[in-house]
Parts: structure tokens; sequence; C-alpha cells
């Protein structure tokens, strides 16, 4: 079985299928790509996988547990977390908070232990900072720990987006266009950064339309078009996929 | 009974012009103008000093119809366009209009005095007979009045070019500006009905009443306000029926509970249908975008 | 000239910056400072007059603090604070003159009614957004003066309560005579002021600036938006009772006409103008604007005006508040925190977290 599976899964708004019937596997692990040109249907994917969205129909199952009625926040303690095609960091907050606060959900105190500032308490404070500091080390963004999010290079602001889906301690990182805005010295960056995620066990699924990137890094694509999967491979077979390059082209009859 | 129901009617119809203003400006906006129960109570001061002036009561309230209006557009111009432009954030904008509230209100205190000043009866004509029911003319007034300006507002809204242009700036101002849409003009025009019809309502229920101080704007906003998010807030019409629940239901408790638990009525209403409707009865959800 | 002028906004920025490092080498002597400050302030003020303002500033303090949490830091505006500034005030003034009981007794009751009262406007309305919640507090605000103002037998209606005792200590009364009812205030506000820096420097803390600056972010980092926002909802409605207590003994006399709708603008009012989201602004925007109409008595009738004016002018021109904004300083970690570790074992240590946590 794989390690997340989506089983036909819809989202209509209205009358329009954003998402139509979509399946995909993805193993624990792997670095997959799901691809499509604009308004495919690609983030109503990722909302729904992360309970911002409610499915019309199918099922997620993640390790095994079905997670498509659970809310946001039960998913993220499950092990799934994102970053936004428009960048949602906390802007007015330093860069340590916004990672400090990915890590909310495993940072364990009650409010008496708050309240009286504890031993517990203080422990607990002093290793969640240093495993920010790491975290952000790791990223490459331990010069701005002191920095509001909001001043950051877009380029940081991504990889911070990054570093708090890290911060979660989430098993699957969705990461939506995670090299938009950047030069491609910084979107090699990133793709050597998010290989070693993976060789660390992190299992990624990535939308974006650097093609460059895309075929470098998926260990599979999917393509979706009109809210409907239409090609799933290796990045050799997609590239030469016959309805893949209609869908980006344009049909020429 | 009948009375209660007539009354409640006509209160009704005042807190749904009242609303309308709230609505509007809403609608396009997102800002809950907090100003606009002053700018109710301006009104029906500047009716107070025309009809003073003795050159005809329509002059009079046709002349602060056009200075309430005027007003609420220099409000938009000197206080809240300069936030747009700068991007603030909604908080700021709320907290400005508090403060032009104060500014409104005690300025009239000053020029006015606080005290509760008589208002001459411009329309009562005692009771007439409609029906086999006999009903007071000033009711009735308030009634014809208010249900052709409401007319005449869905119409502008509906089915102008002006009206459209809200209708689009409300739903994205971008676009609309991008459309060549003058989203400021769109505003202020906003803007200009908002206090318009503040006028007018300030002036019906002067008329009505035949007092005016200059806290008068005060509760009547507020509950105009709720009447306004009871139906939901940016939907002309819910703010009509929102302003007719509220008032039958005041003048009813007026009736049944006494006189002092009338003005808690319609926030209790309120909390209720918030809790059950949060965006009001005809309310719109909106779409998070994520 | 232009240069000139730089050259001397140059030396003021040098200034306050060595202000600022000789403030931060020097704690210890500025807080001894302040402590003794505090201490001798009731016999270095001139009048009872101007002893008993510094007494309502510290009681606005506190309200601003309690909001503070709310709008401040979590980014909900609630404009009906007041309510439960009146809830705290009556509790405590009824349970005293009716049962006679100590006011170290009746305040911690106060304080739990009123954020029962938190609670129950809280749960259901903190799911609606800012404008909703907004009004439907302002709303709950004018209900219950409603209450107080129509339940005779209880509240004696639009006539108050009267004759409400001071507090005492083993039957030694605190008055403003023998400043006991300042080094009392005092206490209060050292007591709200720990719990709000507790507070906001926790995972509550983020997690409510998280609210306040993208709630849909916040909910995909797994934060319980709902359970956080009722929750500082509730504490801040607990500080805010606290304060009302305080004001029935200090008063001696409440009506309902205390906690109008004025009530909640002004402790909102001192909230932006101190800065959202910062503590120390609570004191300074409390100093200022219960001082205002005080100091400007002799504007008369354009006092109110002019307040109008400054906050529009506020919002204009400076939005984030006196204190509020993005801060120059450090952000302070929690000690035993380092920086440079050996960066060498742990550069790629992200998933070793689990094992870290079994310890704890």
């Amino acid at each position: 079985m794989a390690f997340l599976e989506v089983k036909g899964v819809s989202k209509h708004f209205g009358g329009l299928a954003a998402v139509d019937k979509v399946s995909l596997e993805v193993n624990q692990g792997e670095i997959i790509s799901v691809i499509g040109p604009n308004g495919a249907g690609k983030t109503t994917l990722f909302n729904m996988l992360t309970g911002a969205h409610a499915l019309t129909e199918g099922e997620i199952i993640f390790d095994g547990e079905p997670i498509h009625n659970h809310t946001p926040q039960e998913i993220v303690e499950k092990g799934l977390a994102r970053t936004f095609q428009n960048i949602r960091l906390f802007p007015e907050l330093r860069v340590i908070e916004n990672v400090l606060i990915g890590m909310h959900i495993h940072t364990q105190y009650s409010f008496l232990d708050i309240l009286f500032r504890t031993k517990k308490f203080r422990k607990i404070e002093v290793e969640k900072h240093q495993r920010a500091i790491d975290i952000l080390d790791s990223i490459g963004l331990k010069q701005q720990v002191h920095n509001y999010a909001v001043n950051l290079p877009y380029g940081d602001q991504r990889r911070l987006e990054i570093a708090r889906a890290i911060s979660t301690n989430a098993k699957i990182l969705l990461l939506d266009e995670p090299a938009a805005g950047m030069n491609p010295q910084e979107s090699e960056e990133l793709l050597e950064f998010i290989k070693e995620l993976r060789d660390q066990g992190y299992t990624i699924i990535l939308i974006e339309h650097d093609m460059n990137v895309v075929m470098n890094i998926s260990d599979r694509i999917v393509v979706i078009d009109y809210g409907k999967k239409i090609a799933e491979g290796l990045p050799e077979d997609i590239a030469t996929n016959k309805r893949v390059i209609e869908a980006y082209l344009g049909r020429s009859e | 009974m009948i009375e209660q129901l007539l009354n409640g009617l006509a209160l009704g119809m005042v807190y749904a012009l009242i609303a309308v203003g709230y609505s509007l400006v809403f609608g396009v906006l997102r800002l809950v103008n907090f100003s606009h129960g002053s700018v109710y109570a301006f009104g029906a001061h500047m009716a107070l000093f025309f009809v003073g002036l003795q050159f005809g009561v329509i002059p009079a309230i046709v002349f602060s119809i056009i200075l309430t209006g005027i007003l609420d557009i220099l409000i938009d111009k000197f206080s809240l366009a300069p936030l747009r432009k700068k991007k603030s954030k909604g908080i700021a904008a709320l907290i400005t209009t508090i403060g032009i509230a104060y500014i409104i209100q005690n300025l009239l205190m000053i020029f006015f005095g606080s005290q509760t000043k008589p208002f001459p009866a411009i329309f009562d004509y005692g009771y007439v007979t409609v029906l086999g029911i006999s009903i007071k003319s000033t009711q009735l007034f308030i009634l014809v009045v208010s249900l052709i300006l409401l007319a005449i507002l869905t119409y502008v809204v509906k089915f102008t070019k002006i009206g459209l242009s809200m209708r689009a700036v409300e739903q994205n101002q971008k676009a609309a500006s991008l459309m060549g849409i003058n989203v400021n003009s769109v505003i202020r025009f906003t803007f200009f009905l908002g206090g318009a019809s503040a006028a007018i309502a300030g002036s019906l229920i002067s008329g009505y009443y035949q007092v005016v101080y200059p806290n008068m704007g005060f509760l009547a906003g507020l509950k105009a306000f709720s009447a306004a998010v009871l139906g939901g807030i940016g939907v002309l019409y819910g703010s009509i029926v929102g302003g007719l629940v509220v008032g039958v239901s005041e003048s009813y408790a007026a009736a049944l509970l006494g006189g002092s638990y009338r003005d808690a009525v319609a926030f209790i209403i309120l909390i209720i249908v918030l809790l059950f409707k949060p965006t009001g009865l005809f309310g719109k959800k909106d779409i998070t975008k994520v | 000239m232009a240069k000139k002028l730089a050259l001397k906004n140059n030396t003021i920025v040098d200034w306050i910056s060595k202000l600022r490092n000789y403030y931060y080498a020097h704690k210890k002597v500025f807080f001894i400072a302040l402590a003794v400050l505090i201490v001798l302030t009731p016999y270095i003020s001139p009048s009872q007059y101007i002893l008993r303002i510094i007494i309502m500033v510290g009681i606005y303090t506190i309200l601003a603090l309690a909001l503070g949490l709310v709008t401040g830091y979590t980014g909900q505006v609630s404009l009906g604070h007041a309510s439960f500034y009146a809830i705290g005030a009556y509790t405590s003034a009824l349970l005293s003159t009716h049962f006679g009981l100590n006011f170290f007794i009746t305040v911690p009751i106060s304080a739990i009614v009123a954020a029962i009262g938190g609670l129950l406007l809280g749960l259901p309305t903190l799911r609606l957004s800012g404008t909703y919640l907004a009004i439907a507090t302002l709303g709950f605000c004018e209900v219950v003066r409603m209450i107080l103002l129509n339940w005779q037998s209880v509240t004696n209606g639009p006539l108050g309560v009267s004759k409400i005792p001071r507090p005492s200590i083993f039957g030694y009364e605190l008055t403003l005579a023998n400043n006991g009812l300042y080094y009392l205030m005092i206490v209060l506000l050292i007591l709200t002021t720990a719990c709000m820096i507790a507070i906001v420097r926790s995972k509550m803390g983020r997690a409510l600036k998280a609210i306040r600056e993208d709630e849909l972010a916040a909910t995909m980092m797994g934060i319980k938006t709902t359970y956080y926002k009722v929750l500082a909802f509730v504490i801040s409605a607990f500080f805010s009772g606290l304060a009302g207590a305080f004001y029935a003994h200090l008063i001696r006399y409440i009506d309902p006409n205390t906690f109008v709708f004025d009530t909640s603008i002004m402790i909102l009012s001192i909230v932006i103008l101190g800065g959202m989201g910062t503590i120390n602004g609570m004191f300074l925007g409390s100093a200022l604007l219960v001082s205002f109409p005080e100091v400007l008595r002799f504007l008369q009738e354009y006092r109110f005006v002019v307040y109008g004016i400054v906050l529009v002018m506020m919002m204009r021109f400076r939005p984030q508040g006196i204190m509020g904004g993005q801060k120059k300083s450090n952000y302070q970690f929690p000690s035993g925190t380092i920086m440079n570790r050996n960066t060498t074992q742990t550069k790629f240590s992200l998933s070793q977290e689990n094992s870290v946590e079994g310890g704890v």
C-alpha cells in the first residue's frame, strides 16, 4: 500500500469541476511533481489534501488512515504540511517566530506551565528555539533569524515557507511552486535542498511550472488538465507524451 | 396590536434607510463605517437648522440631504481615501471612522447644545383612515417616503451605469479599476448615497418624534447597523428586511416588556441570528482563497 | 542646510542608540530606579486628586493589557470590553454590599464571573469574522447595560450601587489617604502584566500572533484558531473583570453609565495609540489618554473633538501606534539557547526531531 493514496477525488465549485476524479499514489521518499496549465486544478488538489477544501467525492488515505474528513489542524498533526503559491508567511513576525509557529503542534506544555514558567516550559522553549535555528541554518536563513518575514527578499520568503513546513515535523511536504520568482542560481540551490530533504526520508509533492526543475528533480510526474489527470509517469515519458504536449501547446489539427 | 405593528414598520423603514448606508459602504469598502450614526444626527440637525430659516420644509430637507451627502464625501476624501492609498489594514479605517464620529458628535454638541431640541411637526396631519383602520399620518408618511426612496436606491444600484460600477467595485476593486472604472469616484458616490439616505432618515425620524439631539445617532446607528448585519450586510433588500425586523420587534418589545427593554431587542436578535447564520439572513458567503 | 539637518538627525539617533545601549547594559539599575519611583510616587504626588488619576491610569492599563491580548495580539476587534469591566464591578460591588464579603474574596469571584461572560460571548461569536465579531461584542455590551438598567431588584437599576466598602486587610482599611489603594493597584497591575508577558512569550502568544497575521496560514500550521481566540477572550474578560472589581471599591459607587460604548472605545483607543501587540505601549497609551481630559481641561468642550482628531491622525500617520511596529532590537532567545552550535553534526539533522522529543 502506498504512503499516500488519493482515490478519485473531485471538487466542484457550483457546477464547475475544478478537480475531477483524480487518483494518485505517492510512495515514501519520492518526489512527485504535479504539473499542468494554469487553472488546471493543481492548487485545488493541494487544498483538498491539506483539508482547506472539503472533497465533493473520493477519499484520501495517508499511512493507512483516511484523512479526507479531518480538519486542517488534524491533517498537519498527522504529517502533511504545505507551502503556499502566494506566499503566506506571518509577515510582521520574525523569521524565527515563523518557524516556531510551525512547531506549535509539538510544543507540548500546559497553560499552567506558561503562567508559572516552569522548568518544563523553559526546557521545551530552549529545545524548540534550538531546533528552529538548526532548521533555518540548514536552509540558509540563519543570518536572518532576527529579521521580520516581510522584509526578506522573495527567494528567502519561499525558503522560509519551506522551513516552516518542515518544522511541523511533517512526513510529506506539499510545495506549491517553491521556485517561482527565484533566479536560476537560487532555484538550483533550492533543487539541491529538496533532493537532500528526500534523501533524509521526506516525501515531497511539488507543483511547479519551471520544466527544468520538474524534469531534474522528479521521480514521477502527474499531469492535470481541466481538473482531470491526463498522464502520469517518469519524467522522460512525460516529456514525450502526446496528450501532455497538447495540453500545454494546444491541439494542432 | 395593529398600532404596534404600524409603529414598528415605520420605525423599521427608518432603520432600513440608515442601514442602507452601512450596507452600501460595506459593500464597496468592506468597512463598518462607525461615523454613520453621527452623520445621521448631522442630517437631522441640518434639517432642523434649515427648517428654522423658514424658507419652506421641502427645500430645507433637500439642503440637508445635499449637505449631509457632501459631508460623507468629505469624510471619505480626507480620512479614508488616504488610508486606501497607503493600503492600511482594515482596523485603521474602522478606528478612523470612530474618530470621525467623535468629531461630528461633539461639534454638534458645541454648535447646537447637548440638550434635546424640539423639531417642528412638518408632516403631521393627524389620523387618516385606510381600509377602516385609523393610522397616524406621520407613520403613513414615513412608510411611503421610505418605500419610494428604497425603491429609487434599489433602481440606482441595480439598473444604472453607476450602480453597475458600484457592483463591479464590490466584486473586485482591482479588476474594476483595470476596466476603466474610477474606483474613487464610485466610492465617493456611494458615500454620498449613504449620507443622503441618512439625512432623509434623520429628517423623517425627527419629524416623527419631534425631537433632535446630538447623541441621537448613537443608538439608532447601532440598531441600524444590527439591521444591516441581520439582513446580510452588503445586500440591499437584506437591509430593508433587517430594518423591519428590528423595528417591529422593538415596537412589540416596548409594548409587552416595557419601554426600557426595547433598546436591547435589536442586539439580542442580532446575536441569535449570527449564531445560526453567521453572514446574516441573506448574506453571501465569502469564499476564502488559499 | 540639508546636510546640517542630517547631521543633527544623526546625532539624535546616536544619542538614542547610546541611551538604549546604556539601558541594555544597566538594566538592573533602571529596574531598581523604576521600582523606587513606583514605591515613592504617593509621597511625591502633590495631591490626592493626582494620585486618583494615577490609579485610574493603572486601571485602564489593566483593561488595555486585557483588550490588547484580544485586539493587539490576536487581531480580533472587540467593541464590548466595557461589559466585562461592568460585570466585574457589579459582581464585586453586590457581593460585598449584600453579603459583606471581603474584597479579596469578591475580586477573584468577579474576575471569574467576567471570564464566564467572556466564554458565553466568545464561544458562539469568535467563529465570526472581524466585522461581525465587532458588532456582536458591541451588541453584547449594550445587552449587559440594559440588564444592569432594568434588573432593578438586583442591580438597583439606574440608581446604581452605592456605599461599596473599601478593601481591607485584616481589618485594616485601604484608602486613598493611607496610599493603600495605590499599592493595591500596583499589585494588581504587576500581576496582570506578569501574566500577559508570560502568555505572549510562549507558544500561546505565538499562536495568537499567527492568527492575527494570517488566520488561514495559522490553521494550516495546525493551530486550533477558534480555541485560541476563545481562550484569549476569556483571559481578557477575566482581567477586565478584575479591573472592574477594583474600580468599584475605589470609587465606591457604580451605575450603568460608567460602562458604556465610550468606555469600550477608550480602552480600544489606548491599545491602538500605545501600539497593538505591545505590553509597554499599554502603559504609555493609558497614561496619555487617561490624563488627556485632565491636561486638556482648557479646551473644554473641544476636548473630545481633539480626541477624535488624534485618533484619525494616528491612523493616518502611525497606525502601528507609538510603541508598535517592527523593532530594531534583536529577538530575545530564551536563556540557554546556543546560536552557534557546532553545525557539522547538526546540519542535516532535520529528521531527528522525534528522538529529541523522546526525552521530554
